[in-house]
């Protein structure tokens, strides 16, 4: 096991490099990053020319690489366009960002799973149907519509029903933002006020994901259900559910597993759609402003980090993986 | 052997010496495995009527705006913002340009980009798959290591950057989202060329003296159908969504043209007051992406039919 | 279509009486299975006994449900299945119980082989574990560390080198062979009164086949233990069994001791399994003498005999009635067929009853060979021929249900000679 942890990791880094050289390729071929200052008529060329040689856009390409690449390891990810660090902005809205993602995905998996042995167990009665259903369904959904009909309905529609029956002032479910700025109120209320944030966000990522894997976990349940060595455990005396449990979910779950595991690893971008829908101020709001002002250090030091996340997440995966199918251990 | 042509009765000997009894002839017509695919594809309810819904949507989308008297992006200060209506079964929108106009241009765009990306993306995925899985050895090495680099990259965010910069139209898009989408197909059609290479009808071309390419056109591929096309759909449905998210975001398709993404994007702010210019366009992507889906796991079932209603 | 039948019995008295030296007991079994084209009646109407320490034989093709037969005893069939009739485990209802009762049956009362060892063992757990297990959920108070002792234990008994080793492997370490003797000790493992063996060695190379009959053999003396043996190749029955039960289409047609069955077959069907035999004592060439046809569709049988369409000896009165299973000599004898009083009368050979028409055989030497009847394939006892050099038993692999080698039993010598064991590669894997 060892052996194959060891070997794993040393893959990873090349892995790591050619990603950097790949990234760094599309991002300098992606655009202009003087773009916006060229059309814009107040500003003078000696100022282009100064913001030019600031980003090294002066210098050829390998070099410019190999700048940007000593200063990566070191962990200068250098700055924003506007000055700003852009590691310190990258780790701050990491927390926003990771918190969203990793609530959504275990509601989403806990759901999933039972979701998925449910229809597979039931297969082709009623149940499975509205299960495959609304896999489907949430499949073919586009998350921003899908946000976007949350908030009319399960935010201000149900805020505003609550308060003509309740008369309070109060919003249970917000729809803009993280948490509401300037809080004040006691321990609890800033956890209410957290999770009256989050509800709409994460229920939107989670119905999404849950949908992918339900399906997923239901075909890994089926094929499984119709094993050979499920029928010799219920053949022992096994009863039902311990054979189901013991001998099916745990066999089922290793593909399932992994997925989940390589999820994990696009948390960075996992919440692009979600954080402008609801205005949070994570990583995948960062990315699209980014993109749009063509901050090339902050989507480069963006890119790098999910391309570190990613290949760290299939790397788990993979060692999870082996843990749990000892077939595959041999390599 | 079973011929491609017509059915053939296939009945068992029987002795001569033998008493007129009832029949008891065990017919069996033999079918092309094309037929079989579409008998068992046809089967499926569901499928069907996915294929159906689909196809009139496509009809639809591409060639609706022929028949239909208003056109796109021409206001009409006189109907500004109305609900729908007799005259605007979609409503019309801020500067009075008619709803359903608005969708089936968009709709047109979508159904374009989403239709050329499923084109490339599974002639790509195909392409390296098929190679890297027959041949093997260090060309399989180098393509796969491609792919994995690819997949480490995140797909929205990459999307995004690259999006921003390729201002070729609608083409640049879908280019796009196929370059970023082929990758694990083709890891999926590697997979099955590997498993079917070890046939013995493969060895048996080859000792016949076929060469490499005739093997893969006329051997690997057809067997591998079932699994390209259902890549192929499948692929189709994710294109739509992620037209639709680049464009929502603001990097797929711009101003004057439009999309089902941009046009959900421009009505954002009027979910409550002005909820057909919402809702319409994502019921659309809906259905779209829905009815492939069906008819994916249709083909799915059809193609490769391993789970029987009653287990023996 | 349930035909009701007699059932055949060592004891003379009625059979419909429970017999309560009986340890399993299944009475007209049915079994049909829901389809979208209609109803398969997978099982039609069986019936037998087995008595403590018994071996019985249950032999047919693909497709004549028995495996079904087995799973139905079981209680595995899926819950589609709709199934009447009686099983009698020492006299208690098997059919109707709930899982949870007859959980407490399955391992313990009655236990099964399988057909594939491949796919049988669970591959996430290990051998040892998959051993404890079976004991520890029939024996809750016995611990973890004793249930694992039982488990090498028995695999020492099944003949497994270095069990206390390999007992910690995975499933994927050990050969087809290995692990059907681990699934054998998971079905002694509680000491059953029944084991049921679904074609144990149908998935194994040949030269393991004989390993694997010596395990099961070995089971048998552990556990003192009934078994149901369903296999379609007669050479493994023969050395095994001391009834034989043929099934076809559903239902038995042919019930009798393994001499009866070998020696005095009196249903065309059995007759042409066993001329379909190549016999290896013979020294000349030898065309086989098939059954033409296939098996009957289960969806939509017609009336009369579901032999009839490839019965050489067919008359009309074959497809109006489904002749049912008759004495033909003695109560422990029975045969399902209009004309078994005839096939008793002659001594019939498979060649004379498949050839009769002679419209298979196109070799015209054949034809003349099979007229004469003299290139042996008696069934009989042999004459004149020095049964001293009892062949070896080898195997033809082919095709499941056709020609797989059997070795008859030769009243003068010893039917069960055996082959060398397999040789011993503990790291060897598939």
């Amino acid at each position: 096991m060892l052996v194959f942890i060891v070997r794993r990791l040393l893959i990873s880094i090349p892995v790591l490099i050619a990603s950097s050289v790949l990234v760094f390729l599309m991002v300098s071929a992606s655009g202009d990053p003087l773009a916006p200052l060229r059309a814009n008529p107040n500003v003078s060329q000696s100022a282009i020319d100064a913001r030019r040689h600031s980003l090294n856009l002066d210098k050829p390409l390998p070099q410019r690489f190999a700048i940007w690449g000593a200063n990566l390891v070191q962990g200068d990810f250098g700055d924003d366009l506007n000055g700003r660090d852009v590691r310190q902005q990258l780790f701050a809205r990491l927390g926003v960002t990771v918190r969203l993602v990793l609530v959504s995905q275990i509601l989403a998996l806990v759901l999933a799973v039972a979701a998925g042995v449910l229809a597979a167990v039931r297969q082709y009665t009623f149940s499975d149907y509205v299960v495959t259903f609304t896999g489907f369904l949430f499949i073919s959904t586009p998350l921003f519509w899908f946000a976007g009909v949350l908030k009319e309905w399960a935010a201000i529609r149900l805020n505003n029903g609550l308060d003509s029956l309740f008369h309070t002032e109060r919003r249970y479910i917000y729809t803009v933002g993280d948490k509401t700025p300037d809080f004040e109120g006691s321990f609890w209320g800033r956890i209410s006020d957290y999770a009256g944030h989050m509800v709409l966000p994460t229920l939107a990522i989670a119905a999404v994901t849950y949908a992918a894997w339900s399906r997923f976990q239901r075909a890994s349940m089926l094929e499984v259900l119709s094993s050979d060595y499920m029928r010799l455990a219920r053949a022992k005396g096994l009863p039902w559910r311990r054979v189901l449990i013991r001998h099916g979910l745990r066999t089922a779950l290793i593909p399932l597993t992994t997925v989940v595991a390589i999820n994990v690893g696009l948390i960075i971008g996992g919440a692009v759609i979600t954080e402008r829908v609801f205005n949070w101020h994570g990583l995948g709001d960062l990315i699209v402003t980014a993109a749009n002002n063509r901050d090339v250090n902050v989507m480069l030091g963006w890119l790098m980090l999910s391309a570190v996340a990613i290949i760290v997440a299939n790397l788990v995966a993979d060692i999870l993986y082996a843990y749990l199918d000892p077939r595959i251990r041999r390599t | 052997m079973v011929t491609a042509s017509d059915e053939r009765l296939v009945t068992p000997e029987r002795p001569t010496q033998m008493g007129t009894g009832p029949e008891r002839e065990f017919t069996v017509k033999a079918r092309t495995q094309t037929q079989l695919v579409l008998r068992r594809f046809f089967a499926h309810k569901l499928a069907v009527g996915s294929l159906v819904v689909f196809v009139v949507l496509l009809v639809l989308s591409l060639l609706g705006q022929r028949f239909w008297k208003y056109k796109y992006g021409v206001p009409d200060t006189n109907s500004l913002s109305q609900p729908p209506s007799g005259e605007h079964p979609l409503g019309t929108g801020d500067l009075g340009e008619d709803g359903l106009a608005q969708l089936l241009r968009g709709a047109q765009r979508s159904m374009q980009i989403s239709l050329l990306v499923m084109v490339m993306q599974t002639a790509t995925a195909t392409l390296v798959g098929a190679v890297a899985g027959y041949f093997r050895g260090w060309v399989d090495a180098v393509l796969m290591r491609l792919v994995d680099l690819l997949l480490t990259l995140p797909g929205l965010a990459l999307l995004i950057v690259l999006a921003s910069r390729i201002q070729a139209g609608w083409i640049g898009v879908a280019f796009v989202i196929a370059f970023l989408g082929w990758a694990p197909d083709s890891r999926v059609v590697r997979g099955v060329f590997l498993s079917l290479r070890e046939k013995e009808y493969v060895e048996a071309a080859r000792a016949l003296g076929a060469r490499d390419r005739r093997i893969i056109v006329r051997h690997l591929l057809p067997n591998s159908l079932g699994v390209i096309i259902v890549n192929a759909t499948l692929a189709l449905a994710t294109a739509i969504l992620a037209e639709a998210a680049l464009s929502y975001l603001g990097f797929g398709v711009q101003a004057p043209e439009t999309s089902l993404g941009k046009l959900i994007s421009d009505a954002q702010g009027a979910v409550d007051t002005r909820p057909w210019l919402f809702y319409f366009p994502g019921v659309v992507i809906i259905l779209i992406a829905l009815t492939v889906n069906f008819i994916g796991d249709g083909l799915r079932d059809a193609f490769d039919p391993t789970q029987t209603r009653v287990r023996a | 279509m349930a035909v009701r039948d007699m059932v055949g019995d060592l004891d003379a008295g009625s059979a419909r009486q429970p017999d309560s030296t009986a340890v399993l007991e299944v009475e007209d079994l049915t079994v049909g299975f829901p389809t979208d084209d209609g109803l398969v009646h997978a099982v039609r109407g069986v019936s037998y006994r087995l008595r403590p320490g018994e071996v019985l034989g249950i032999v047919g093709e693909s497709g004549s449900g028995k495996s079904v037969t087995s799973l139905a005893v079981l209680g595995l069939l899926p819950k589609t299945a709709r199934i009447t009739g009686s099983v009698r485990f020492r006299g208690v209802e098997l059919l109707g119980l709930r899982d949870k009762e007859m959980s407490r049956v399955r391992g313990k009362g009655i236990s099964m082989i399988f057909q594939d060892p491949m796919t049988s063992l669970n591959p996430v757990y290990r051998i040892g574990h998959q051993l404890a297990e079976t004991v520890q959920i029939h024996n809750p108070s016995v611990s973890g560390k004793a249930a694992w002792a039982r488990a090498v234990e028995l695999l020492e008994l099944v003949g497994i080198p270095n069990a206390r080793d390999r007992a910690s492997n995975y499933p994927h370490e050990f050969s087809g062979g290995m692990r059907q003797r681990v699934v054998i000790a998971i079905a002694m493992a509680n000491q059953p009164d029944v084991i049921i063996a679904d074609e144990p060695t149908t998935a194994l190379d040949v030269t393991v086949q004989a390993q694997i009959l010596e395990t099961i053999k070995t089971a048998q003396h552990e556990t003192e233990a009934a078994i149901v043996l369903i296999t379609h190749d007669l050479g493994v029955v023969a050395g095994m069994a001391d009834r034989v039960l043929v099934m076809y289409a559903g239902r038995p047609v042919e019930i009798g001791s393994v001499d009866d069955i070998y020696y005095r077959p009196r249903m065309p069907y059995t007759i042409g399994l066993l001329g379909s035999l190549p016999r290896l004592e013979i020294g000349e060439r030898q065309r086989l003498t098939p059954i033409h046809g296939s098996p009957p569709s289960l969806l939509n049988l017609p009336p009369g005999c579901p032999f009839s369409p490839r019965c050489p000896m067919r008359e009309p009165i074959c497809d109006e009635a489904e002749p049912p299973l008759i004495e033909v000599d003695g109560v422990a004898h029975v045969s399902a067929c209009h004309f078994a009083k005839d096939l008793a009368a002659k001594d019939v050979r498979a060649e004379e009853v498949f050839a009769v028409t002679g419209t298979e055989l196109e070799d015209p030497a054949a034809q003349e060979l099979a007229r004469l009847g003299t290139s042996g394939g008696s069934l009989g006892p042999p004459q004149g021929e020095d049964s001293a050099d009892a062949p070896v038993e080898t195997s033809v692999s082919g095709p499941a249900g056709t020609a797989q080698v059997g070795r008859l039993p030769n009243p003068v010598g010893d039917p069960a000679a055996e082959v060398t064991t397999e040789p011993t590669d503990p790291g060897s894997t598939r």
